[in-house]
């Protein structure tokens, strides 16, 4: 053989090689087929962590496996949706067969990849109709042009919790329920210490402060993020300008943003006994419902409240609202026992007693209807304030898109810009955000 | 009957034979990925459905469409000119030093290293703690003296250069090669020079330098690989700088503040691991390839050339 053939010839073999190994890179494709009355080992795994949220998971395993004998669960909490997302590509035997997730973020990308089952021809089968059993915003946030790939395993809803102290110090009778209200009590709550501090803050509006991510506090405006095709549509959302000029005040009336970030840096995390709330440096704060079982927990040293995050002085009907996601849960493609884990999906999503006594345990807003009016629920009132906003018809889910959320990591970015005062021009900006936007949407098609 | 071999062919076998542990990880560990990634390059594959072949349009998405793919290679690349430069010039430096040392040379030794031994994710969790402006003691101790700090990992302009501050505190590694090196320059070149009256500059840039050159080469092209593939501390710098949590289930884009502090490869995670457009993540990671190639065949270039130029 000619010298110059060996490379050659090598070089091809292992293009060839190549090229065969990767089309064997595709994960294993699960099954419907099996009995659920057979004994089988179901692994499920979660994000809750605290010694509290994974007695509460383990305990409703233990009511499930008493209805079901024949199936043991084998639950792993703590676990994020990048994991999921990872171990359910790689398949394999270790790979869970029911998976759920904290966000509804990713459900598109979820559903339209075919990651998770959808879960229709399971509720044709066992005769549970969804739109009986679960509210319109819950159902539209788990499923993805007609797939329905996940359910609601319990929701979120976003208020506004306030220091009652704080308030009765500063003269304030009610929670504002107006923008332009909730600047002038933001304003009359703020206490500066020195020339760039603070003592404490009416409203952090900094969109990296907790749960204060840019679309959550969105939601108070009621945006459509995209047109009936599908087209990214902020710049021509006349909201979006308001939204942003609204932020801009409530940040000036307090000092204005670099203060305010300076000031933020100072804060200790979020899930700690450092919680800026909790610790009195901010005095109105935006966060789900769980806030309220750790504020208890931790012997808050101020009376606080509850009450919706104030609305567009132009939306004024609409208060009440807030935005709304939650936990969710499927069953994973890879599955080999999926009819199994379809009882275990109805069982934690559709089962009063079980969703009822889940949603007390961990404080989470229920997400079916016949759980929303039982009696057994918790009779709290502040925690009862989340059950309306969930229910009121102007609140807000983000709307799932075929590449997860994506766009919302780029919505936070370019407010992260317009916040720090670095996007001249906002129009030419939104414009930019949603070529973005629909670039990476097309992207993500097949 | 035995196989009939003639000697050139029974050499080339034998050469091949000696060679085949080689191959096998070459081909395993380098040949396929570098194939397999050329070929999802010009694929839609989500690792869940069937690749399927979409032509040039993941290589005009990440030319034409993606605005982060600028700022990370211009971050990419400004790490590897600063760091790598200020690493080479800060760890000969002490490594300098240290060998001229009389006294207390092993504590200086085991104080400059004992950095580098600390995980990189600590570390910079540890770094970014003491340059919180708001609460961090570095600040503090600046302000007791009436100097305004700077807002360090929470300012564009000085997130960059507080990761090369990181970086030099950790320099260990090259410190120690360079002492070695220092001490294996011949001692009678230098008595050689004080005899012919050179002061310690002229003793540097005659005996010590030509001396140290391949080490010199070696950190270097090192560095740049090392730096292409920045990804730990930069994460960990933005995400814990930013002090964002939003919980286990959302994705915060990295580089606070303002992408100052996204680098490629953490582009190129994103793009494979979170968002699952693995074409895209093939692209970029061939563009690095790329660069690092060029650079580091320049770099060898340049390094025969100063070795033949020794001869």
């Amino acid at each position: 053989m000619p010298r110059w053939r060996i490379p050659t010839c090598a070089s091809a073999a292992l293009a060839a090689a190549g090229l065969l190994l990767s089309g064997c890179a595709n994960p294993s494709v699960g099954s419907a087929n099996d009995d659920p009355t057979k004994p089988v080992t179901l692994k499920f795994w979660h994000g809750w962590a605290t010694p509290g949220e994974v007695k509460a998971v383990n305990d409703s395993i233990d009511r499930f496996e008493k209805l079901h004998p024949n199936i043991k669960v084998k639950a792993t909490g703590n676990v994020s949706d990048e994991t999921i997302n990872q171990a359910l590509r790689a398949g394999g035997d270790k790979a869970p067969d029911v998976v759920s997730s904290f966000t509804t973020n990713n459900v598109g990308q979820y559903c339209d990849s075919g990651m998770w089952a959808n879960l229709d021809p399971f509720m044709k089968k066992t005769g549970l109709d969804k739109k009986k059993t679960f509210p319109k915003t819950l159902l539209d946030y788990t499923s993805y042009r007609g797939s329905q790939c996940a359910l609601p395993l319990l929701a979120d809803a976003y208020g506004m919790y306030y220091n009652k102290d704080a308030y009765k110090e500063a003269g304030i009778e009610r929670p504002p329920r107006t923008m332009s209200e909730f600047k002038k009590v933001a304003e009359k709550l703020t206490v500066r210490s020195g020339k760039d501090s603070y003592k404490r803050v009416g409203f952090m509006p900094n969109f990296r402060f907790y749960q204060n991510s840019p679309d959550r506090l969105f939601a108070q405006w009621g945006p459509q993020y995209f047109d009936a095709k599908g087209d990214a549509r902020l710049a021509d959302e006349p909201k979006t300008y308001k939204f942003f000029k609204t932020a801009d005040q409530l940040a000036d009336a307090q000092g204005g943003y670099d203060d305010l970030e300076r000031f933020r840096l100072t804060f200790g995390d979020e899930m700690s006994s450092q919680n800026a709330f909790l610790t009195g440096k901010v005095a109105m704060h935006l966060d789900g419902e769980w806030r309220g079982l750790m504020l208890d927990d931790a012997k808050a040293k101020f009376d606080w409240g509850v009450a919706p995050l104030p609305v567009p002085d132009d939306q004024a009907d609409t208060y009440g609202r807030g935005f709304i996601t939650g936990t969710v849960a499927g069953i994973a493609h890879s599955s080999k026992h999926q009819n199994a884990a379809w009882e275990l999906v109805r069982f934690l999503t559709a089962d009063t007693d079980q969703v009822v006594k889940f949603a007390n345990a961990i404080h989470n807003v229920p997400s079916t209807f016949a759980a929303l009016k039982s009696p057994k629920l918790d009779a709290d009132p502040t925690f009862r304030t989340f059950f309306d906003i969930l229910r009121n018809k102007h609140s807000k889910a983000l709307p799932p898109s075929v590449n997860g959320g994506a766009y919302v990591v780029s919505l936070q970015d370019f407010s992260y810009s317009v916040e720090a005062g670095r996007v001249g021009d906002l129009r030419k900006g939104l414009k930019k955000l949603d070529d973005q936007i629909d670039a990476d949407t097309l992207q993500s098609k097949s | 009957m035995a196989l009939q071999l003639s000697n050139p062919a029974r050499r080339r076998l034998r050469t091949l034979g000696f060679l085949s542990p080689w191959l096998v990880g070459f081909s395993v560990f380098f040949a396929y990925p570098l194939i397999a990634t050329v070929y999802f390059s010009f694929m839609h594959y989500n690792q869940i459905k069937e690749p399927t072949f979409v032509g040039l349009r993941n290589w005009r998405y990440v030319f034409e469409q993606m605005p982060l793919f600028g700022p990370a290679l211009w971050n990419t690349l400004w790490l590897v000119v600063i760091m790598v430069a200020l690493r080479v010039v800060f760890g000969l430096s002490l490594g300098l030093l240290i060998t001229k040392i009389k006294t207390g040379a092993g504590f200086f030794r085991t104080a400059f290293y004992l950095p580098y031994l600390a995980p990189p994710v600590a570390a910079t969790v540890a770094f970014v703690f003491l340059l919180n402006p708001g609460t961090g003691p570095v600040n503090e101790i600046l302000s007791s003296i009436g100097i305004t700090g700077p807002n360090w990992f929470n300012d564009p302009d000085t997130a960059k250069p507080s990761l090369v501050l990181l970086s030099l505190w950790g320099i260990g590694d090259l410190m120690v090669i360079f002492m070695a090196a220092l001490l294996d320059v011949p001692k009678e070149q230098y008595e050689a020079a004080d005899l012919d009256g050179a002061g310690p500059f002229a003793k540097f840039r005659y005996v010590t330098w030509p001396a140290i050159t391949p080490i010199v080469m070696f950190a270097v092209v090192t560095g740049v690989v090392q730096t292409m593939q920045y990804y730990t501390q930069a994460l960990v710098a933005g995400k814990v700088a930013s002090g964002v949590n939003i919980g286990p289930g959302s994705v915060i884009q990295p580089g606070y503040p303002d992408h100052s502090t996204l680098t490629v490869p953490q582009l190129v995670y994103q793009m494979g691991f979170q968002n699952f457009n693995t074409g895209a993540a093939c692209v970029l990671s061939l563009v690095l390839f790329a660069i690092a190639m060029a650079v580091t065949m320049l770099l060898m270039r340049k390094r025969s050339g100063l070795l033949a130029a020794e001869d």
